[in-house]
C-alpha cells in the first residue's frame, strides 16, 4: 500500500493520535481556506518547520540517545545561509537553493567535527561541546554584523512570485498571493523531509541507532562501530535541522539571532521533543503543534480569561497576559508529570 | 587441528591489582575448553581483553594468527569473535525478534541501508525466526526484552551469539541463574554448536556436572593465572582444582 510505505511502516498505533494526526495534517494541508488571516498563516507556517525541526531533533535525542545542544545553532546555518545568498546573489531560486544546500553542508561538516571530537569519549561530552560551539557561534553572529547584521539581523528579498505583492485572484473566495505559495512551499517542503526522516528511523540504519540508545556497549560487542553511527545521525539530524532552518528564513523573508540562534529556542525544541514522545517521531508532530499553538494563543486566551473574571481579584491577575509565561511553565510541568514517556507514548499506552 | 585463538603472556594490571598474569593458552577448531576458577580469579577479565571490552597491559591475542590486541570490540567481532556477557546484556526497550535481527545485520551492508524500510527485508526476519525457533523463543518474539523471564533473557542471549555466527563462541556462565529445567535447553544448544566441528567454543562455568558433560579440556585459572590445562578428567582431579574449589591456600604452583 502506497501511504504504508509513505509513513514508512511506522503507524501511529492509537486511533486517538491517529485522528489527532490527521486532524494536523489536514488542518495545515488546508490552513489558507480554513483558517484565513495573517496571523494563522503564520501560526501553520511555524508549526510546519518546527515539526521537521522537532523530528530532526529527535533523530539524535529520542532515537540515538545523543543530547545535543547545537540544534539551533545548525537551524540557523540554513537560516542564515538562504539570508546570505539571497543578499549576495540578489533575490531568486538559485540563491534559495544555494544558501539551502550550502548552509546544510555547513552544518554537516560542523556536525562531522564535533561528533569526531567528542563522541569517542563520551556521549556527555558531546553535550558539552556543543553546547561551547553552539554559544561561540551565537557570539560571532552577533559581532560580525557587517556580515549577519548583529544583533538585529536582516531582511532579504525573494523571488517575486512567493512575496504578498503577487496577486493570482481568487479561489474558494479567498484571495491567491505569493505568500500563500510561499506557505505550500515550506509546507510540501517540511513534509517531505519528514518523511525521510521517518523513514529513516524506521531503515535498518535506524534500528541500529536504537540498538546504540539502547546500549552501547553491546551494539559494539556484536559488531557495529558506534561512533560511526552515532556520527552519522548527527550529520544527518544537523543537515536536515540546516534546511528547516532555511524554509524558516524563507517564510520570515528575515535571519536574525533572536528567531534561529537563541537558547530559548534550544529550550523550546527540547520541550517539544519531550512532551511529544522521545523516541517516536510522531511525537515531533504533537510536540510542536501544541507548543507553537500554545506560545501564539495561551496569550489571547489569558486576556479573554482575565477580563471573564475582572470580578475576582487574584484570578484575573494570575490570568492577566503578562502572566503567559508562568501558565505555559505550569502546563510543561503537568504534561511532564503525566505523561512521563510523552503524549505519543502515553497515547500508545491506552488507558 | 589448528590453533584459532591464541592468547601469549596475555596480562593486565589494574593499579598494582595483576587481575589476569600472563596467560598464555591456544584454542583450536572443533574444541570445546571450560575455563574453571574462583570467583575473582579473572576468568571474566580474560574474557574481556579477548573481546577487546578493555585493553591489555601487555601480551598478545591473536585470531587465526593475527594479532587482534589493538583492534575495537566491533571490529573484533567482525572477525569472528562472538562473546555472550555474564550479566544479560541485550537491547532492553527493542523485541526479542529485534534484538536477534540486529546481530544478524551486524556484519552485512545492509545495516548501512538508510532509506529502506526494515519490513521490507523479509530474509533478516526468516533468519532471526529460525534463530528463535532454535533457542524457543518464537512465541515471544515481539514482547520487549524487558519484560522477558531471567531465564528467557539468558536464552537470548545465546540466541544473539547464535545470530552472529562467529568462529569462536565465548559464553560467560551462561545458566547462570536459570532454573533447573530450562538450563538443559541452553545446554543443548551449546553441545548442538560443538557437533558443528569447526567451531571454536569458550565457556567460563561453574557447575562441575556440567563441565563434566560439555568439555573437552579444561583450564583453570588462580589469582589471574594458569594454573591447569588438560583433560576433564585428570584436572578435576588435580591437587589444583580440588584446593582451589575447596577454598585452600595453593601453596606451589
Amino acid at each position: 500500500m502506497m501511504l504504508h510505505a509513505l509513513i514508512s511502516g511506522d503507524r501511529p498505533r492509537s486511533r486517538i493520535l491517529t485522528a489527532l494526526l490527521l486532524a494536523i495534517f489536514l488542518g495545515l494541508l488546508f490552513a489558507p481556506f480554513l483558517f484565513p488571516g495573517v496571523r494563522a498563516l503564520e501560526t501553520a507556517a511555524r508549526i510546519s518547520v518546527f515539526i521537521l525541526l522537532a523530528a530532526s531533533y529527535d533523530l539524535l535525542l529520542g532515537y540515538t540517545g545523543v543530547v545535543s545542544f547545537a540544534h539551533t545553532m545548525f537551524f540557523g546555518m540554513g537560516a542564515y545561509g538562504v539570508g546570505l545568498a539571497s543578499q549576495h546573489m540578489g533575490r531568486g531560486y538559485g540563491s534559495l537553493i544555494v544558501g539551502s544546500l550550502a548552509g546544510a553542508a555547513l552544518a554537516a561538516a560542523f556536525a562531522f567535527l564535533i561528533a569526531l571530537f567528542s563522541l569517542r569519549v563520551r556521549a556527555i561530552f558531546f553535550a558539552m561541546i556543543t553546547l561551547a560551539v553552539a554559544s561561540a557561534v551565537a557570539v560571532l553572529v552577533s559581532q560580525l554584523s557587517s556580515i549577519t547584521g548583529g544583533e538585529d539581523g536582516f531582511t532579504f528579498q525573494i523571488p517575486r512570485a512567493l512575496g504578498p505583492a503577487n496577486r493570482m485572484g481568487e479561489f474558494m473566495g479567498v484571495q491567491i498571493t505569493g505568500k500563500i505559495l510561499n506557505y505550500y512551499v515550506v509546507f510540501f517542503c517540511s513534509l517531505i523531509l519528514f518523511l525521510v526522516l521517518l523513514r529513516i528511523v524506521n531503515s535498518p540504519f535506524g534500528r541500529v541507532l536504537q540498538a546504540i540508545r539502547e546500549n552501547d556497549f553491546r551494539a559494539e560487542a556484536i559488531g557495529y562501530r558506534v561512533v560511526r553511527y552515532r556520527t552519522i545521525a548527527t550529520c544527518i539530524s544537523a543537515a536536515v535541522a540546516a534546511l528547516a532552518g532555511s524554509l524558516f528564513a524563507l517564510w520570515l523573508r528575515y535571519v536574525g539571532p533572536d528567531t534561529t540562534l537563541s537558547f530559548e529556542l534550544m529550550l523550546d525544541l527540547l520541550l517539544i521533543v519531550v512532551i511529544g514522545g522521545m523516541g517516536t517521531i510522531w511525537g515531533a508532530v504533537i510536540g510542536a503543534t501544541l507548543m507553537v499553538l500554545a506560545q501564539t494563543y495561551l496569550q489571547d486566551l489569558m486576556g479573554s480569561a482575565a477580563e471573564a473574571t475582572a470580578a475576582i481579584p487574584l484570578l484575573s491577575r494570575l490570568l492577566d497576559p503578562d502572566r503567559w509565561l508562568l501558565w505555559l511553565g505550569v502546563l510543561f510541568i503537568l504534561s511532564v508529570y503525566f505523561f512521563p514517556a510523552g503524549i505519543v507514548g502515553r497515547l500508545r499506552a491506552g488507558r | 587441528m589448528t590453533e584459532v585463538l591464541e592468547t601469549s603472556g596475555l596480562t593486565v594490571r589494574f593499579g598494582g591489582h595483576v587481575a589476569v598474569d600472563a596467560v598464555s593458552c591456544a584454542f583450536r577448531a572443533g574444541e570445546l575448553t571450560a575455563i574453571v576458577g574462583p570467583n575473582g580469579a579473572g576468568k571474566t577479565t580474560y574474557f574481556n581483553l579477548i573481546s577487546g571490552q578493555i585493553a591489555a597491559s601487555s601480551g598478545s591475542v591473536r585470531l587465526m594468527g593475527q594479532d587482534i590486541g589493538r583492534l575495537s570490540p566491533s571490529e573484533r567481532c567482525k572477525r569472528g569473535l562472538g562473546r555472550a556477557f555474564q550479566l544479560t546484556n541485550l537491547f532492553p526497550g527493542l523485541s526479542v525478534l529485534e534484538n536477534v535481527r540486529l546481530a544478524i545485520q551486524a556484519h552485512r551492508p545492509v545495516s548501512a541501508s538508510l532509506f529502506s524500510m526494515v519490513s521490507r527485508h523479509t530474509g533478516l526476519t526468516d533468519e532471526a525466526m529460525a534463530v528463535l525457533e532454535r533457542v524457543r523463543l518464537a512465541t515471544v518474539k515481539d514482547q520487549p526484552v524487558s519484560e522477558l523471564s531471567h531465564g528467557n533473557q539468558r536464552k537470548l542471549e545465546v540466541a544473539m551469539l547464535i545470530a552472529l555466527d562467529p568462529k569462536v563462541y565465548m559464553f560467560d556462565e551462561p545458566t547462570a541463574g536459570m532454573s533447573g529445567d530450562e538450563a538443559p535447553v541452553v545446554l543443548d544448544l551449546i553441545a548442538g554448536l560443538k557437533a558443528q566441528t569447526d567451531r571454536t567454543i569458550l565457556l567460563v562455568e561453574h557447575k562441575m556436572d556440567v563441565i563434566r558433560t560439555l568439555a573437552d579440556r579444561i583450564i583453570v585459572l588462580h589469582n589471574g593465572a594458569l594454573v591447569a590445562d588438560g583433560e576433564p578428567a585428570e584436572v578435576i582431579a588435580s591437587d589444583v582444582v580440588q584446593e582451589a574449589y575447596m577454598g585452600k591456600e595453593l601453596t606451589d604452583v
